[in-house]
């Protein structure tokens, strides 16, 4: 890795107004460079699609799998004919594209919704949990790892790292149940599951026009204190279980990162100059470190999606992960397909984002 | 160490001993005490596993003994340690239980997936051309998504959400297969890449022997060093997998196997009303297991990274030949291991 000296002062690194003449035909500015990352999404969803449908395929059609128990072979079979399940998988498969590309990604079996709907109902429950846990994670981690870089090799450090490792090890059910057992049943001092008390929801539907389904933003516009905390109060929970996973993750790489900054020339000729280990830890080697956190954000995104599932199962959130949870016990999968196709883009697009970020802020990334 | 019994012999091995032996006697302090504990933790739970039978006061099918049922929920106590659960099982019993079946799907996992992993990463790398490019866009893909919700997905393709025992099992370790394949392709792919344009290679292929012959004997045998290192992080991850699994409801019927997701799905309702004995023991043994490999993961990957490695181990000249990872720490790109395990 080579340092550039604009890592020297950690700023962001200013963006070449015009890209340098591309000497060869792969390396390019930065417009090329969305460009062909933004390309590669579709590859990516398509690889995914076809993997989610052919497997799912193979098993059988999704109305025997739902309802094979219940029915009688003939009625069985006339409800597969009039689904079309019947037809050669290749021509299911094309048509099933055909309705990706406007956007329908199937229609649930058991309450007869179109996914995108569910997407639409219960989406904001999730980005607020994922944010929330984000939020936590931030406040975790980025400040332990730093920590823990700055107190290498003694106990401290030994501490946190074990720390790290326990978030990691823990999955987040269990960590939430633990968190159930002592904060909610034990103590008493908070709500043990849902994302908000029935009185607040009430509230909330009547009194707000338009609600944006993030139900801090709904609480605040009622205007009642209660409700807010009400609301807060419910999130703290889900957010410590969901948020420590990737806390573990940010605190391990910041650790890594200052590590590896410390012992870079820069550092060692700012040190030679006289500057206190505090300042170089803060200045010099810290923020440049922070980095390759914008980079893993993007791959957090799947980490947080399939921890939002096992999250939002355990405090009954109701969001995508409890919706798709409900599915699976329910054997509608067509739903848990829409869903789980629908995850996929998600995760492709916010990868995209964040890659462009990445690429904004430190040009290496450019390639 | 299940996680040493690498089933392909390195030349590295030969010549410098066992990889996690060897990586042993290099650390020092607090790198050394975390490796050591690691193992510890994982030889502990590699014994529960061969002596269930011994270890294990009742089934983990039970319900009843001489005496009559035992009871759901039934506090700690001297007939029952750790309580019964809520279905009326011994809960210390299925916990020791649930090692055999955590073993099971580690085992599994890694041997598939290291197999197909190596070899289409070598096939890949070593041949190039349209087969290497469409891999490298699958596994890509495959690599960015959500652990959990493939696995959810193939838990329904090889179970139908059924759950016997090796049906359960299978879903688990095969799902853990999928999503661990890119990560092997990757690595061993990233060191064919290179270890091709090596002279050695060039000279075997002079002397004319066969492509199989080049990709097992010259680079196969050169790729292997980082494998050590992804094994007990698919070993762990494997792990959480089968109790996520478990948690949503596509763990193993009771009355099959023992498993400790499926245990905590159940004890779900047991937490609100203060029951903790159903839920802390399993959830106890999954970071158990989970820690200790992890612990291991992490210190084989300290290790190889001369930036994290232990200042006194550099001065113990040792340098020579501590990097386990050629061409420096594993998982190239600005994330390094993170950007590993972050995926998982």
């Amino acid at each position: 890795m080579t340092t550039t000296t604009t890592e020297l002062t950690g700023e962001p690194a200013a963006v070449p107004e015009a890209a340098p003449p591309p000497r060869r035909r792969r390396s390019g500015g930065l417009g090329s460079y969305i460009a062909v990352r933004f390309l590669l999404i579709f590859p990516t969803i398509f690889v995914l699609v076809t993997t989610v449908f052919f497997l799912m395929r193979t098993t059988g059609d999704p109305i025997t799998a739902a309802l094979g128990g219940r029915l009688g072979p003939a009625e069985l079979a006339e409800r597969v004919a009039a689904a079309g399940y019947d037809r050669p998988l290749f021509t299911q498969y094309l048509e099933y594209l055909g309705q990706l590309v406007r956007l329908d990604f199937g229609t649930t079996l058991s309450t007869n919704q179109p996914v995108t709907e569910v997407l639409a109902d219960f989406g904001t429950a999730t980005l607020e949990l994922a944010f929330y846990a984000l939020v936590v994670a931030f406040l975790v981690g980025i400040p332990l790892g730093r920590f823990a870089a700055y107190a290498r090799d003694r106990w401290p450090d030994a501490v946190l790292r074990v720390f790290a490792i326990l978030c990691y090890a823990t999955p987040v059910f269990f960590a939430g149940m633990v968190l159930k057992l002592v904060f909610s049943s034990g103590l008493g001092w908070l709500p043990a599951s849902g994302r908000a008390s029935t009185r607040s929801e009430i509230l909330i539907q009547t009194s707000v026009e338009n609600p944006t389904g993030i139900y801090l933003i709904d609480a605040i516009k009622t205007g009642n204190g209660e409700v807010v905390q009400d609301v807060l109060e419910h999130a703290v929970l889900p957010a410590v279980a969901l948020g420590l996973l990737t806390a573990g993750v940010f605190l391990r790489l910041v650790r890594t990162n200052v590590i590896g900054t410390l012992g870079m020339g820069y550092v060692e000729a700012a040190r030679s100059r006289g500057v206190s280990e505090r300042r170089l830890l803060r200045k010099h080697a810290y923020r440049p470190a922070l980095i390759p956190i914008v980079t893993v954000i993007g791959l957090q995104v799947a980490l947080l999606l399939g921890g939002a599932v096992l999250t939002e199962t355990t405090f009954e959130w109701r969001g995508l992960g409890f919706q798709l949870s409900e599915y699976l016990q329910a054997r509608d999968f067509v739903a848990v397909q829409g869903l789980v196709v629908l995850l996929a883009v998600v995760v492709a697009v916010t990868n995209f984002v964040v890659d462009v970020i990445a690429a904004l802020i430190d040009p290496r990334v450019r390639y | 160490m299940a996680t040493t019994a690498t089933p392909t012999p390195t030349p590295a091995r030969r010549r410098r001993g066992l990889p996690v032996v060897r990586q042993l006697r290099q650390a020092v302090g607090l790198q050394r005490g975390m490796l050591v504990a690691g193992l510890v933790l994982t030889g502990v739970f590699l014994l529960t596993a061969a002596l269930a039978d011994l270890l294990a006061p009742y089934g983990y099918n039970q319900l009843r003994d001489a005496d009559g049922p035992f009871g759901a929920q039934q506090s700690p106590s001297g007939d029952h340690w750790l309580g019964t659960t809520v279905g009326g099982y011994d809960v210390l019993s299925r916990v020791i239980y649930g090692t055999r079946t955590a073993l099971a799907v580690i085992v599994v996992a890694i041997v598939l997936s290291l197999f197909l992993g190596v070899l289409l990463g070598l096939l890949s790398g070593y041949f190039g051309g349209w087969l290497d490019r469409v891999l490298v866009v699958v596994c890509d893909a495959v690599y960015a998504f959500p652990t959990l919700l493939l696995a959810i997905v193939m838990a329904i393709v090889i179970s139908g959400g059924q759950s016997s025992l090796w049906g359960g099992i299978l879903a688990a370790a095969i799902s853990i297969t999928v999503i661990y394949i890119p990560q092997y392709f990757r690595v061993i792919r990233a060191e064919t890449v290179r270890i091709k344009a090596e002279a050695y290679v060039e000279s075997a292929k002079v002397i004319g022997a066969s492509h199989w012959r080049i990709m097992t004997r010259h680079v196969l045998r050169n790729a292997t060093r980082t494998l050590p290192l992804i094994l007990t992080l698919n070993a762990s991850e494997a792990i959480l997998t089968l109790a996520g699994l478990g948690f949503l409801g596509f763990g193993i019927e009771p009355t099959a196997a023992a498993e400790w997701g499926f245990d905590l799905n159940r004890a779900l309702s047991d937490v609100t009303s203060g029951i903790w004995w159903t839920s802390i023991f399993p959830g106890i043994a999954i970071v158990w297991v989970v820690l200790g490999l992890t612990l291991v993961g992490e210190s084989l990957n300290d290790l190889a990274d001369p930036r994290l490695r232990s200042r006194r181990a550099a001065d113990a000249g040792e340098t020579g030949e501590v990097t386990v990872v050629p061409g420096g720490p594993l998982g190239a790109g600005p994330a390094g291991l993170a950007g590993i395990e972050g995926a998982s």
